[in-house]
């Protein structure tokens, strides 16, 4: 019997899956939302938009100066010319880190996050800890992350408490000179674009 | 509103919880709130501001002990009852009232795509002038309202230099309660953090908000 050797449970859905699917009932019941529409918000944010997008930004900043300088200047625009707009990233600002600057992205008050360039935020983004501790201990919280920046350089925080959505641009990393922009995106990390890490190094060392 | 939400520089956090390769949504329900969220916005009884703040009004033990889509669904039914859309009758049954009447057209998928790309941008034009310049010094206010604002808490009473101005976005202070959007010139305020944080802080460091007009006076 195969049952023999099964783990005991229980095959009760979750508290939160069952309260979810009531009020969904309940809204579709009463015309309110589509299930379809549902559907494709959710392939949307869990197939299309995310961070494949901010590293294409990034790449392409890497390779072309002058897409670089545009960036820099009118993000909204320059991300918007490769494709990734609207919801969540209406205003755009780049900000740059250099071997004298390290910028970090939180949002203390909620959880604001540029959707069309990284897609939705992971937990710890959003979670008490993050929003409590980066403003204030900013070292402490990169070195969780395994970032440890000379005491030179200065971090910079940005509080995302309008509506304008901050990207940072990591530093292009060693090595990867003469990497095509495809392979350049590779190494472009979720974290490197929050500024909670760094871009990875060619060759995966 | 001096509520729980108001998180940055808050003490006693532990460490953060980092988890490798995580997936966009860890359940599927988590997504499904998503989805409804975005789309009962679609009916525009509220608005982002009104939406943030209806989050902020949960209970503090509920703020700091649900999940992030758990608190967002929690806001959805408050804001939905609210709005009239449901009842909290409808809400404990688990379905419509007798006789109620079905909403209809809902937001349809292709429409909710195509809203995507735009989405909705808060900038807005005005006849006044801004009142600062880069390079500016500001003195941000004391004391603030119980409503909805994004002066945070650890910023307030602080000197900082405007680094950028945004031009007028529409003011959340007014726009959470629904009663029009008083869009204002928008900065980025830079602060040192040991002018904020004190002397444990690295005279290297800083943080920015992006901070609305009425938040700030001249720093003479």
């Amino acid at each position: 019997m195969p049952h023999d050797h099964e783990q005991p449970h229980t095959l009760l859905p979750s508290e939160p899956a069952l309260r979810v699917r009531a009020i969904e009932t309940l809204l579709v019941d009463k015309g309110l939302v589509d299930p379809a529409a549902i559907d494709s918000v959710v392939d949307a944010f869990s197939n299309r938009i995310g961070p494949k997008n901010g590293a294409r930004v990034v790449a392409r900043a890497w390779s072309d100066p002058s897409y670089r300088q545009w960036l820099l200047r009118d993000a909204t625009a320059a991300i918007a010319d490769l494709g990734f707009s609207g919801l969540q990233g209406e205003h755009m600002v780049a900000v740059e880190n250099t071997n004298g600057v390290h910028n970090v992205v939180v949002c203390t008050l909620c959880s604001c996050y540029p959707w069309p360039t990284l897609g939705v935020p992971p937990v710890w983004y959003k979670s008490p800890e993050y929003r409590a501790r980066v403003v204030r201990d900013p070292r402490g919280v990169l070195a969780e992350f395994g970032v440890t920046l000379h005491d030179d350089v200065e971090v910079h925080v940005w509080d995302s408490t309008a509506e304008i959505r901050y990207l940072v641009i990591p530093q292009r990393p060693v090595g990867s000179e003469g990497l095509s922009e495809e392979a350049l995106a590779a190494l472009v990390t979720r974290d490197s674009m929050i500024g909670t890490g760094l871009a990875a190094a060619p060759g995966g060392a | 509103m001096d509520g729980v939400h108001d998180l940055g520089g808050m003490e006693g956090f532990g460490r953060l919880p980092l988890e490798e390769n995580e997936p966009a949504f860890h359940y599927v329900w988590e997504a499904r709130v998503m989805g409804m969220r975005l789309l009962m916005g679609g009916w525009r009884k509220w608005n982002i501001d009104a939406g943030r703040h209806s989050v902020e009004l949960l209970p503090p033990k509920d703020y700091l002990s649900l999940t992030y889509y758990e608190k967002w669904l929690a806001s959805l039914v408050n804001q939905s009852v609210k709005a009239g859309l449901i009842t909290r009758e409808e809400v404990a049954r688990g379905r419509p009232e007798e006789g109620a009447v079905k909403a209809s057209p809902p937001l349809s998928a292709d429409a909710f795509l195509a809203f995507i790309p735009k989405g909705r941008p808060s900038a807005r034009q005005i006849t006044a002038e801004p009142a600062f310049r880069v390079g500016d010094q500001v003195h941000t206010a004391r004391h603030m309202h119980s409503g909805h604002t994004r002066l945070p808490r650890y910023l307030r009473d602080c000197v900082g230099e405007v680094v950028r101005h945004h031009g007028p976005h529409v003011f959340p202070d007014v726009s959470a309660t629904l009663q029009g959007e008083a869009p204002e010139h928008l900065y980025s305020v830079r602060f040192s953090a040991t002018d904020v944080w004190g002397t444990r802080a690295s005279s290297k460091d800083s943080v920015t908000a992006d901070l609305w007009e009425s938040y700030l006076a001249a720093e003479r």
